[in-house]
């Protein structure tokens, strides 16, 4: 005689109130989906987040906090409070340790995108992901000092080509009066998509930077700047005197915390150099905060999707005391009753796990290119794996514990009831 | 266990009743039966209004009640002396039970029906297979004896199926595999006079090919004449006598 002959009467019983069992299932289905979904975009924005920069050693600016330096210098949010003078600048560049560096200035924009001032070895140094090197779509790096490089974002939301004229507004605003329409730049490149902060740069040469400041010394536009034409600059030194932060590469990555100690320790200026990766991570424990939030609140969802289970069940015992009746009289033992229950509750979890996972995978992968694109979230290998094997185990785990309660009620219905049928 | 009982001879005592009382907890006693016998090759009618112990009777034949005191021996096992697993495992080794109405799973298929105890006791499902070669084939002999031939009643889901041909159902699902007592719950009440004869006469025959023990309880007296002997209830049991005049 087969010991799991209820497993078998448990899914012919479900089928029989297929309604109420399918919407139970699509409910955990659902709810499993979404933990799932929070998960794998909670996992490929952190992947994704960790891979924004890398190849770099040390990040250098003024003084301020190792997140705010990261936050602008990278994922270009907010602003520095103070630049860094060129000669402090040059004298780490020409540090013996050092094995390159990228000079960055910011603080302009185009329409909205922050407008990066750097040199050609930033094109050449700067690395994302697993070391990937940034590569041009269309382009080449800025030879003049009116060429401009654009991330792909910024050249695909704003229609731009190649030898388009653009205008860089002063400050950061969205809507700026303050143009430097006189000095207008030539998209030279464009960027291939790299899911970072850079797809949302414009990127031109410090010397362009320095260049449209001319007569803004002041912080506004005085009369003395048209008589910096175009023409004119080009004859210009353009070496600018500050700049906002720099990049670092350092011939041996054991260095690294050696010349921070340095940099740190520099006395002509208050500087600071943060490893990005320490930054990355100080700055994702920020973030986690919201992370843990979407987590618990989908893990809720799950067990709202099991409670819904619980309550199917819960109604249904009392229009099936008949069924357990019948069962006990051809030989059902109580605990029987308790493990079809059981079996119901278990087989519910189990196929609305599985439905949901199956779901959640098919709708990431068609939706995969769509979600790098315009999140910048790289969801990496989208494949079943042992997580989901534990979250099934956990939701099937979860389903039991419920389950006891109908289950419970049943065997002592069933004990009470005997042979009798209630109604 | 039990299973020496299995070649029991026809004519020994299938169900004996001594000094039987059971009450429910904090109540009267609603049962006080100083003695019944009923043999092996006995077809009883036993006859009682509502409220005369029948339920009860059933649940303490069936092991699932427990006496407050007295024994109830079926095939010569005490049920007193068996656990509540050891009862429930002699029920569906040695009874088959018929209740008043709606007896089938609705989420089995008739043959799926009929086969059940088979999944809950090996020595039914054997004697069954020893009968006709398979379960499903045992389940349609019986079926066709109780009237049920056609092939496409027979894939029709149950729920479909009349109240007599659900009770017919039934019936060849207590008998399969040969259980040497038969219990039916008032299983006529809601069938009109015809069927209820029809199926009174399939259900003895059945019995005696069988030969098994057939203990039928009805408040219908007019049934009795088709059994070999007649209980009547309140004459038996003590604690109905006294409070007579509920009987409506």
């Amino acid at each position: 005689m087969n010991r799991f002959f209820f497993l078998p009467l448990a899914a012919r019983s479900l089928m029989n109130r297929r309604v109420t069992a399918l919407l139970t299932l699509f409910a955990i289905a659902l709810s499993v989906m979404l933990f799932l979904g929070v998960e794998k975009i909670r996992l490929g924005a952190k992947e994704s987040f960790d891979n924004t920069i890398s190849g770099t050693d040390l990040i250098v600016g003024a003084r301020s906090g190792s997140v705010n330096l990261l936050l602008y210098s990278v994922f270009r949010i907010g602003d520095a409070t103070n630049n860094i003078t060129w000669e402090s600048y040059r004298a780490f560049a020409e540090h013996p340790d050092t094995a390159w560096t990228v000079p960055i200035s910011l603080g302009d924009s185009h329409r909205g995108f922050r407008v990066m001032g750097t040199t050609g070895a930033y094109f050449e140094h700067y690395q994302y992901g697993q070391r990937r090197p940034l590569e041009f779509g269309e382009g080449a790096p800025f030879e003049d000092v009116f060429d401009a490089v654009l991330g792909a974002e910024v050249a695909s939301r704003l229609g731009y080509e190649l030898g388009d004229a653009i205008t860089l507004s002063h400050g950061i605003g969205e809507t700026s009066f303050a143009n430097h329409e006189n000095k207008p730049f030539r998209v030279a490149g464009i960027l291939k998509r790299t899911g970072t902060p850079v797809d949302s740069t414009v990127h031109v040469p410090l010397e362009g930077i320095e260049a449209i400041h001319l007569g803004w010394e002041s912080g506004a536009r005085s009369p003395l700047a048209a008589l910096y034409t175009p023409e004119r600059v080009r004859q210009m030194e353009l070496q600018p005197a500050e700049i906002t932060a720099f990049f670092m590469g350092l011939k041996s990555r054991i260095a690294a915390l050696k010349v921070q100690r340095e940099i740190n320790q520099y006395k002509s200026e208050p500087l600071q150099a943060v490893i990005p990766g320490v930054a990355l991570s100080q700055l994702w424990r920020v973030v986690s905060v919201a992370e843990t939030a979407l987590t618990s609140i989908a893990a809720f969802v799950v067990f709202t999707g099991l409670l819904g289970m619980l309550t199917a069940i819960m109604t249904s015992l009392n229009e099936r005391r008949r069924e357990m009746a019948i069962l006990r009289s051809v030989g059902a033992r109580p605990w029987m009753i308790f493990a079809l229950l059981m079996s119901e509750a278990a087989l519910l979890a189990l196929a609305g796990a599985l439905c949901g996972i199956a779901a959640i995978y098919t709708a990431l992968t068609a939706a995969r290119s769509f979600i790098e694109a315009q999140l910048g979230i790289f969801l990496g290998a989208l494949q079943p794996g042992l997580y989901d094997l534990y979250l099934i185990l956990a939701v099937v785990g979860a389903a039991l514990l419920l389950g006891l309660f109908p289950a419970l009620r049943a065997y002592r219905n069933s004990l009470a009831d005997g042979l009798t049928v209630r109604v | 266990m039990s299973r020496r009982l299995a070649h029991s001879p026809a004519g020994e005592t299938a169900i004996a009743v001594q000094d039987l009382t059971f009450a429910w907890p904090g109540g009267a006693p609603v049962l006080d039966i100083p003695e019944l016998h009923i043999a092996r090759n006995e077809k009883v009618f036993v006859e009682g209004p509502s409220g005369s112990g029948k339920s009860t009777l059933l649940g303490l034949i069936g092991g699932v009640l427990t006496p407050a005191r007295g024994k109830v021996m079926l095939l010569g096992q005490n049920l007193g002396a068996l656990s509540a697993a050891g009862r429930d495992r002699f029920r569906a080794e040695h009874l088959g039970i018929v209740f008043q109405m709606f007896n089938l799973l609705p989420y089995l298929s008739l043959i799926d029906n009929v086969i059940l105890p088979c999944r809950f006791s090996l020595r039914r499902r054997e004697a069954a297979l020893a009968a006709t070669g398979t379960l499903t084939g045992e389940a349609r002999r019986l079926l066709a004896h109780l009237g049920l031939k056609d092939e496409a009643l027979l894939r029709r889901p149950v729920t479909q199926l009349s109240v007599g041909q659900q009770q017919r159902v039934a019936a060849a699902r207590a008998l399969i595999g040969g259980p040497e007592i038969l219990i039916a719950d008032e299983p006529t009440s809601a069938l009109d006079a015809r069927a209820q004869g029809r199926f009174l006469e399939l259900l003895i025959e059945e019995c005696e090919r069988a030969q098994s023990a057939l203990v039928f309880v009805s408040h219908d007296t007019a049934l009795s004449r088709f059994f070999t002997r007649t209980i009547e209830l309140p004459e038996v049991n003590r604690a109905a006598q006294a409070p007579e005049e509920e009987g409506a």
